[in-house]
């Protein structure tokens, strides 16, 4: 267990590796009630959270979700966050556990008289089942990506959140706080392995979902850091201006992905020949070899680029990938 | 894949987790359960240039895995003789067989009497049950 945004959180239970595997071929629950809820609702509620929000929430029906982000006037990232439209003049925003704090008092900052924004984290319990056999384990239906549903599972009312962190076909469950160990148990006893943090972090790089405060933060922007489709450029909300000019002018640098071609890890914080620098790196356990994403001029981003990084006072030859690194066999 | 637990009495121990076998003034070297155990499955060995010299309690290459990286002390001074390619391929072979396919160097010993100064199986334990 290690400390993690205030929580104690599993590294990993059988083992990293084993726990990857077990979310790529079957499916794996993670216990990611750390992740801070917040409620926003009232009359004007829709159009607060499309002044903070970089997505149009005009692109979604109640009834589904969109990936979105907290942009600051710079166009930083404040925070990367799942938008839940529940009904008209109410919203549900599933935010990372180490911002719930600064997500909210950035939204209270700036609320609208008729719209409120509460913190109901604590009310709740989050578990992830990812993985292609994961639906079929909990005895679900298919649904699209972004859409959520009331339904139970052994009992217990759940909403199911189609959206997951690991680019497997998968479910995020919210229940209320109380009933998370009893659905913790239900799960695992369908068959479901039970994943840490540490797989967490290999699923989510492989795909190259971006990890805030690693690869984004309120100093990177979202369009230096591929995120300009969840801009919705067309529309005002704090921090357009700035990316408008940053996407006209082309970003300086930006954040790829690369595998490397010898041997040796990548991790934060290491140097990319040039003047980049890795924010995320590890070993791949699908592919076998050392995987990450990092910042590098705009000049050496182009998929197929070589690129040397320093491992500990060795240099070793890395390649710039199309994203996402690892791509399931059926897509 | 993980092996149980233990700590063979033919060999000598470093408290940086790592083992000696001493065999006609050569040494193999590898990690100890304890060490790979911490670790958990290793995906890298960082190995030393065969011919290189390492010093006795000084870096000679670094293990990782998934989570972490580690330095790898040696235990003795000497000449690098040969270094394990199979755990350069393979190195969870270091988890599954950790005394045995496992090891990671062979050195000549520059000086045998600094096998004097490390630790027995049950002096290493000792040191185990205390952390």
């Amino acid at each position: 267990m290690v400390p993690f945004a205030g929580w104690e959180m599993p590294v990993q239970y059988e083992g990293v590796i084993p726990e990857h595997r077990a979310v790529r071929t079957d499916s794996g629950v993670f216990d990611v009630s750390h992740m801070g809820e917040l409620e926003v609702e009232g009359p004007k509620a829709h159009d607060f959270l499309q002044g903070v929000l970089s997505n149009d929430l005009d692109r979604i029906e109640p009834g589904a979700a969109q990936y979105t982000l907290l942009t600051n006037e710079r166009g930083g990232i404040v925070d990367d966050l799942i938008a839940y439209r529940l009904e008209a003049g109410r919203y549900l925003l599933i935010v990372n556990a180490s911002n719930r704090e600064a997500d909210f008092r950035w939204l209270k900052d700036r609320e609208l008289p008729g719209s409120d924004v509460r913190d109901i984290s604590d009310e709740f319990a989050l578990l992830a089942v990812q993985g292609p056999r994961s639906l079929e384990r909990l005895g679900l239906e298919e649904a699209p990506a972004f859409t959520f549903s009331e339904e139970e599972i052994d009992g217990i009312e759940c909403m199911v959140n189609r959206t997951g962190y690991t680019g497997e076909r998968g479910v995020e469950l919210l229940v209320p706080a109380e009933e998370g160990p009893a659905l913790w148990d239900q799960v695992l006893a369908r068959g479901v392995k039970p994943a840490g943090l540490g797989a967490r972090d290999t699923l989510r790089l492989e795909v190259c979902y971006p990890l805030h405060g690693n690869d984004i933060g309120p100093d990177t922007d979202a369009i230096s850091a591929g995120l300009g489709w969840v801009c919705a450029l067309d529309k005002d909300f704090t921090g357009a201006d700035e990316l408008r000019r940053i996407k006209a002018d082309g970003p300086a640098r930006r954040l790829v992905a690369f595998e490397m071609d010898e041997s040796g890890i990548p991790r934060q914080g290491m140097a990319i020949e040039g003047g980049g620098e890795v924010t995320s790196g590890t070993h791949s356990p699908m592919l076998d070899k050392g995987i990450g994403m990092g910042y590098v001029p705009a000049e050496q981003a182009e998929p197929g680029t070589e690129v040397t990084i320093d491992v500990r006072g060795r240099a070793r030859r890395a390649r710039v990938v199309k994203k996402p690194i690892y791509k399931r066999e059926e897509d | 894949m993980a092996a149980p637990e233990s700590y063979p009495d033919d060999l000598l121990y470093h408290p940086e987790h790592d083992w000696a076998r001493i065999e006609d003034g050569e040494a193999v070297l590898g990690i100890t359960w304890y060490a790979q155990d911490a670790l958990g499955e290793l995906v890298h060995f960082e190995p030393p240039e065969q011919g290189a010299t390492v010093a006795k309690d000084g870096i000679y290459g670094e293990v990782e895995s998934v989570k972490a990286v580690s330095d790898l002390i040696s235990p003795l001074s000497g000449e690098v003789l040969a270094v394990n390619q199979k755990v350069v391929e393979a190195p969870e072979t270091v988890n599954g067989e950790t005394y045995g396919e496992g090891w990671l160097i062979r050195i000549r010993l520059a000086d045998p009497s600094e096998t004097e100064s490390l630790l027995d199986a049950e002096a290493y334990k000792a040191l185990l049950a205390d952390q």
